[in-house]
């Protein structure tokens, strides 16, 4: 059902861990529903330099925290803004219908982090930045 | 890499003996069992051999025995064709909140046509109690419906003091043994049972073969026309070969029953034991003693069920769980909730079936990659880190 980029992502997931003086975390979903994740960014002079996750979820939902930190690691905050849910799936080769949730809470976590900078650096929020919205969305019917 | 297989409640391997007696049921004994000629009388012949086996593993008369494709048929039938028989004495139905998707779904079928269906909650090991039964029977109850052994955790519920309850009132008392036959003693006489749902792939035997019983006088209306087969109760050529596979497979495991229990309960409880010994915050799902010989059930906490499935079928081990990225929605099984394991425990089941070709070399290899798999999911998850110690 899944990817082999999905399963080596999943087998040996990049940047896990945590970054102790972070710039920004962001920590989106909840237990309830399976799956938890959480971003650290280390950000120095509008230059992602570091980044690491931590995931409570199914191997689709680490996938996709590794490969989401992957694609933003050495960007600019720019660069990171423009990341969509779909980009991340896409580069993993596709997920099944029923896992594409997992891909938008990569995105919302990267998201919330990226926030959590902005704010703690009293930095107004540039234009164009937008969360997707937080709430999980509907399963399609195929699953 | 040794593979290990370790979901044999999801289906079982089929024994030896079995294959080789389905093997001549297709090539020789070929005959359409309706049929007048020889070939047709060889092979009723052979199926009515099987389904005096199939009679004799769970105490009912062979005439009681009516083959179908399969458990979740066998559900089907048993609770639609009750109801509609039964519609104009009543329209409640008793069932717990744990069934099969087979009953709860049939359930909620007739709920639509207007039936009106009792859900009892079980316990924290999933038992349902007669007592309960009895206080939801209402003078216009025609029909109770309790599984014999639960699928996913594997506590076995008390089916005779059910059956005697149902008898006392008159209602008709279905079981869903699915996961029962040919692992724990059934007598469907002695425990008062008036059907009983079974399904060949849970014993060794073929997939896509099961049976309903039905004791002599109860009347249900049919599931599927078409043919006077199975005594024009269920339409359709049998699966000559698979039954007959059934018939011996049923047979076998019911002689080695004892023997057999004794081993892979044995295996079970050290897996439990290993389990809840060398992972801290696991705890074991279902009834410590109540409880399939080859059920293991455990929550882990602070993983996911889908993410645990994943690295052990790297390491060769197949099992299953209860979570939701296993279930193809976002609540995890309806059984651990029941339970009342919170919705993030419950997602960090893991459900391990042992089966007659498991070996303690195999279940100590188990035990061996397991703590590993755990550590490496519990080192990614955020919950570990903000758990409180």
């Amino acid at each position: 059902m899944y990817s082999e980029k999905v399963m080596d992502h999943f087998t040996n997931p990049r940047n896990v861990g945590e970054i102790a003086d972070a710039s920004g975390v962001g920590t989106v979903g909840n237990a309830k529903c399976g799956d938890i994740m959480r971003i650290y960014l280390k950000i120095e002079n509008g230059i992602i330099e570091d980044v690491k996750f931590k995931t409570f979820g199914c191997g689709a939902a680490i996938a996709t925290s590794s490969m989401a930190t992957e694609m933003v690691k050495g960007k600019s905050i720019e660069e990171a803004m423009k990341l969509t849910n779909k980009a991340v799936a896409e580069a993993l080769d596709g997920l099944p219908p029923v896992k594409m949730h997992c891909s938008l809470l990569a995105e919302q976590a990267l998201k919330e982090a990226l926030e959590d900078y902005f704010k703690k650096n009293n930095l107004p929020l540039p234009e164009g930045f937008e969360k997707p919205d937080a709430e999980h969305e509907e399963i399609p019917e195929e699953a | 890499m040794e593979r290990i297989y370790l979901d044999n409640a999801a289906t079982t391997r089929v024994r030896p003996e079995v294959a080789e007696a389905v093997l001549p049921a297709m090539m020789e004994t070929y005959g359409n069992a309706s049929s007048v000629h020889s070939f047709g009388r060889e092979a009723k012949k052979a199926m009515e051999k099987a389904r005096a086996q199939v009679a004799a593993a769970i105490g009912a008369k062979k005439e009681e025995i009516y083959f179908t494709a399969g458990g979740s048929e066998a559900d089907n039938w048993a609770i639609k064709g009750a109801a509609h028989a039964l519609r104009r004495k009543g329209l409640h139905i008793i069932t717990t909140a744990i069934e099969h998707h087979a009953v709860l779904h049939t359930c909620q079928a007739l709920e639509k046509e207007g039936f009106e269906v009792t859900y009892l909650p079980v316990d924290e090991y999933g038992l349902v109690t007669p007592e309960q039964v009895e206080a939801a029977i209402r003078p216009d109850t025609i029909l109770v419906s309790v599984m014999a052994a639960n699928n996913e955790i594997g506590t076995i519920e008390p089916i005779a003091e059910i059956g005697a309850v149902c008898r006392a009132h008159k209602v008709l008392f279905h079981t869903d043994a699915v996961q029962a036959v040919g692992h724990m003693p059934l007598d469907v006489a002695a425990m008062q049972i008036d059907m009983l749902s079974l399904s060949g792939h849970k014993f060794y035997a073929p997939k896509g073969v099961g049976a309903l019983y039905i004791r002599t006088g109860v009347r249900i209306e049919n599931l599927i026309e078409g043919g006077a087969q199975e005594r024009s109760r269920r339409a359709g050529t049998e699966n000559v070969p698979a039954i007959v596979g059934m018939g011996k497979a049923i047979e076998l495991i019911t002689a080695e029953m004892a023997e057999e229990n004794a081993r892979i309960s044995g295996l079970r409880d050290r897996l439990i034991a290993g389990i809840l010994d060398a992972i801290p915050e696991s705890r074991l799902n279902g009834h410590p003693t109540k409880r399939l010989p080859g059920n293991v059930n455990v929550s882990i906490r602070y993983i996911e069920g889908e993410a645990l499935l994943l690295s052990l079928d790297m390491a060769g081990i197949a099992a299953s769980s209860g979570s939701a990225c296993t279930s193809g929605s976002l609540d995890p099984s309806h059984v651990l909730l029941a339970i009342g394991l919170p919705h993030e425990i419950a997602h960090g089941s893991l459900r391990l079936t042992i089966g007659r070709d498991n070996t303690q070399a195999e279940i100590d290899r188990v035990l061996e990659e397991l703590p590993k798999i755990v550590s490496r999911l519990r080192a990614m998850s955020p919950l570990y880190d903000d758990r409180t110690l």
